[in-house]
């Protein structure tokens, strides 16, 4: 420990700084007691798996949840599809959707939310309430706890297990092993858990190769060389291992002129329009909790329709940590709302609400003084997340002027025709990749592809040696070799090489939507390359290879 | 927000130790305990200049795309995609302003990164308030500057581009670029009469600029070449 303060360089003033931030922490270690409600595996459940079949939802290609059944063959969080395959070959694998594990667990909260009022959605699949109330209006914890279980399987047909405890963080971990952790004890209940359970990878790690195994053993370890050496996020997961108040130390209830709120005229009943304006909500309330050095952990969503349905909805944020919300993770917490909502899958109203939304506001409910990220030591990270933030703040300045379609990244797919083949996905939409993408395309032109494409194609006139216009008849034949190439009235340029006709039927089986076209390839003696069609007796410049 | 640029200073009391010491420089460190804290390359003064594809290095003053610089590429969409692949991969973020026709599918296949190529097809009047929004932000931003665009818009936009250390592309014609790049000669290979296709082009790439590139520098490369690459092409041929 002490080699590492001599590394870091701790210095008089940071040392009375990390004292006072110290006393801080101690003066406010009153725990509540906490009831979890814990989905097992819900990304695998939401997406269609059971816990006794073995299944896994894939994100970025590594195997981001797993059911118990695929658990028991050896298939791990992180692990390579290939890795999780060979070890469990009828693995089904589905893709990560968090609207959709939202969507469905919305039933789950409300159905939570009728027996004990104010509930926090930590992320989809794990639901927190403060339980001193309930407790006592049920006639105990334990009948509680076999309430809420009861209530929510029998109404919703999902597995859930529930644990309570001192904070979050412990009724989280009680949860798992579906237990009433009594209070004080949760230093005794948490110590032989294993460091991973702080959900903190690469502090866990380190943690492992020092020797530290347990949370109890990093318990142990002195707080302020802790928070020295590893900075503020892992002095509130040493708190959290010590069994301590799992909200971060400075938590506080917001002062009211935090909250931002936005009429909508004229109504919006699109999900898309709807997030469009929320992240420019998400924006202002970003920039006012930044102005005052603030980051938002907590945050209440709340949305009413012309005809006065409200919906309102608490989301913590994910890792209980002292990170807070970005702009975009606010943004997308609106959609998974809405969408829910919009779409009709909330009991509660009944169906889709009656009429369009005209109100947003966002509430940050609870927030703690920002503790910041560490920059690389030279600056440059351009992989960092501040250079992700600074992009989607010029995006949105863009979207804010010409509309949320107009800033867009290409997806290359799959198709015959060039136009087909592109598809442009707005700033912010998930860039979904299509079943036919990577699959072969008979007839697709070889590549390199044309730098220009054409939207709308221009006429051209191709003519033969002695001017004669060049055409290809139905069985493919062309009457005379291609020599001169004039487009619009510009003059004619002579053609030094030329591929085709490649025929290409499109939609022959549909008598409406059938096109029958032959390709050309064209090399001009300008040293220009084009892409021709010829089409119902006429040339088209489709693209230019220039 | 905090900028980058402006933290190193304050990032740890070891390294302002450093810097009373001696003049510290990252240079001074081992190439091992560089790659061990994560800094990967600092040749060819990394952060004042982004990289091309090597064949055509010699066109720029300092070997690359200098920050804050305003190149200009006329009348050559696949040469604009082959200056993006690299800054697209680095892993930087590009955004390309005001040309719809500009291919996709193309852009791929010289490389770029599509996820990191961000595209603002129809920027209408405002189109240098958008390209300045993003200047703000991106590592390289290519702009198809419409017919009536201004002098000042143009003045303005090189200043900006200055200010924030973004390269501006300019597919078309620009007042004060610093690099124009201008496709000389180009000739296409694989097509027969009636037999073949298209498929490497041989090109002759001119570069004019001021200060440190007033000499016309001269290029024959192979865009695309085989296998889709940009590859140096030899003197004598065609």
């Amino acid at each position: 420990m002490a080699a590492w303060r001599g590394w870091l360089g701790v210095g008089g003033a940071r040392e009375r700084c990390i004292r006072a931030l110290i006393g801080d922490v101690e003066s406010n270690r009153a725990a509540v007691r906490t009831l979890a409600v814990w989905c097992p595996d819900w990304p695998v459940i939401a997406a269609g798996g059971s816990v006794e079949q073995p299944g896994a939802v894939l994100q970025g290609g590594r195997i981001f949840a797993c059911s118990a059944a695929a658990r028991l063959d050896g298939v791990r969080r992180g692990q390579r599809r290939r890795d999780a395959q060979s070890r469990c070959p009828e693995l089904t694998v589905y893709l990560h959707d968090p609207s959709r594990d939202a969507r469905l667990f919305e039933p789950v909260a409300e159905s939570v939310e009728a027996l004990i009022p104010g509930i926090e959605i930590v992320r989809p699949g794990l639901i927190v309430v403060a339980a001193r109330g309930a407790a006592r209006y049920y006639k105990g914890e334990l009948p509680l706890l076999a309430r809420v279980a009861a209530t929510v399987a029998g109404e919703t047909g999902r597995d859930v297990q529930v644990g309570l405890a001192d904070g979050i963080f412990t009724a989280t971990r009680a949860a798992y092993s579906a237990q009433i952790v009594p209070p004080g004890e949760s230093a005794v209940f948490l110590a032989p858990q294993p460091v991973r359970a702080l959900d903190r990878p690469e502090l866990a790690d380190l943690l492992v190769r020092l020797g530290v195994r347990t949370l109890g053993a990093f318990a142990a370890l002195p707080r302020a060389d802790v928070l020295a050496r590893f900075g503020p996020d892992a002095a509130y997961a040493h708190d959290l291992a010590g069994g301590f108040e799992a909200r971060p130390p400075s938590a506080r209830g917001a002062p009211p002129d935090l909250t931002v709120e936005m009429s909508l005229d004229p109504p919006v009943d699109r999900v898309d329009t709807a997030t469009f304006a929320a992240k420019a909500l998400a924006e202002r309330l970003h920039e006012r909790l930044a102005a005052r050095g603030l980051a938002c952990i907590r945050i209440s969503i709340e949305a009413r329709t012309e005809s006065g349905e409200q919906l309102s909805r608490s989301w913590r944020h994910g890792g209980i940590s002292t990170a807070g919300f970005a702009a975009s993770a606010i943004a997308d917490r609106t959609r998974w709302q809405l969408d829910g909502w919009l779409s009709g899958t909330i009991r509660a109203h009944d169906g889709r609400p009656a009429s369009g939304l005209t109100f947003l506001r966002l509430v940050p409910d609870e927030v703690v003084s920002d503790a910041g990220r560490q920059l690389s030591l030279w600056g440059n990270d351009s992989s960092g997340v501040d250079d992700i933030e600074r992009i989607e703040r010029a995006v949105a300045r863009v979207q804010g002027l010409l509309g949320p379609d107009a800033v867009a990244t290409a997806v290359v797919g799959g198709g015959r025709e060039l136009l087909d083949r592109v598809r442009l996905v707005s700033w912010g939409e998930p860039r979904a990749v299509l079943p036919g993408d990577s699959c072969p395309w008979p007839g697709q032109l070889p590549s390199p592809s044309p730098a220009s494409v054409l939207v709308v194609s221009r006429p051209a006139v191709v003519a033969a040696v002695d001017e004669s216009p060049v055409e290809v008849d139905g069985r493919l034949a062309v009457s005379a070799p291609p020599r001169w190439l004039r487009i619009d009235q510009r003059p004619s340029v002579e053609i030094v090489g030329w591929a085709g006709p490649w025929p290409l039927d499109v939609r022959w089986w549909d008598e409406h939507a059938l096109r029958r076209r032959a390709r050309f390839q064209i090399a001009t003696a300008d040293g220009t390359g084009w892409l021709l069609v010829f089409d119902g007796g006429h040339w088209l410049v489709e693209a230019v290879y220039d | 927000m905090f900028d980058t640029q402006q933290m190193p200073s304050s990032t740890g009391s070891a390294a302002v130790a450093a810097h009373t010491a001696a003049p510290f420089s990252p240079a001074l460190l081992s190439p091992d305990l560089l790659e061990r804290i994560g800094v990967s390359s600092l040749t060819s003064a990394d952060a004042g200049v982004l990289p091309v594809p090597p064949p055509l290095a010699s066109l720029f003053p300092g070997g690359g795309l200098r920050r804050g610089s305003t190149i200009t590429v006329s009348r050559s969409p696949s040469l604009v995609l082959a200056l993006v692949a690299p800054v697209s991969r680095r892993p930087g973020w590009c955004a390309e302003v005001g040309s719809p026709l500009l291919g996709s599918a193309a852009a791929a296949e010289a490389g770029v990164v599509l996820e990191r190529f961000v595209r603002v097809a129809e920027p209408g009047v405002q189109w240098a308030t958008v390209v300045a929004s993003l200047l703000e932000a991106f590592d390289l931003v290519v702009v198809h500057p419409p017919a009536r665009a201004s002098q000042g818009d143009m003045r303005r936009l090189t200043a900006r581009a200055r200010e924030r250390s973004a390269v501006l592309l300019v597919a078309g014609e620009w007042e004060g670029a610093s690099v124009g790049l201008a496709v000389t000669r180009q000739c296409w290979h694989g097509l027969g009469a009636g037999h073949g296709f298209l498929q490497t082009r041989e090109v002759e790439v001119q570069s004019l600029g001021r200060g440190a590139a007033a000499r016309p520098q001269r290029v024959r490369v192979w865009l695309p070449g085989v296998g889709g690459s940009v590859s140096a092409a030899r003197e004598s041929a065609a």
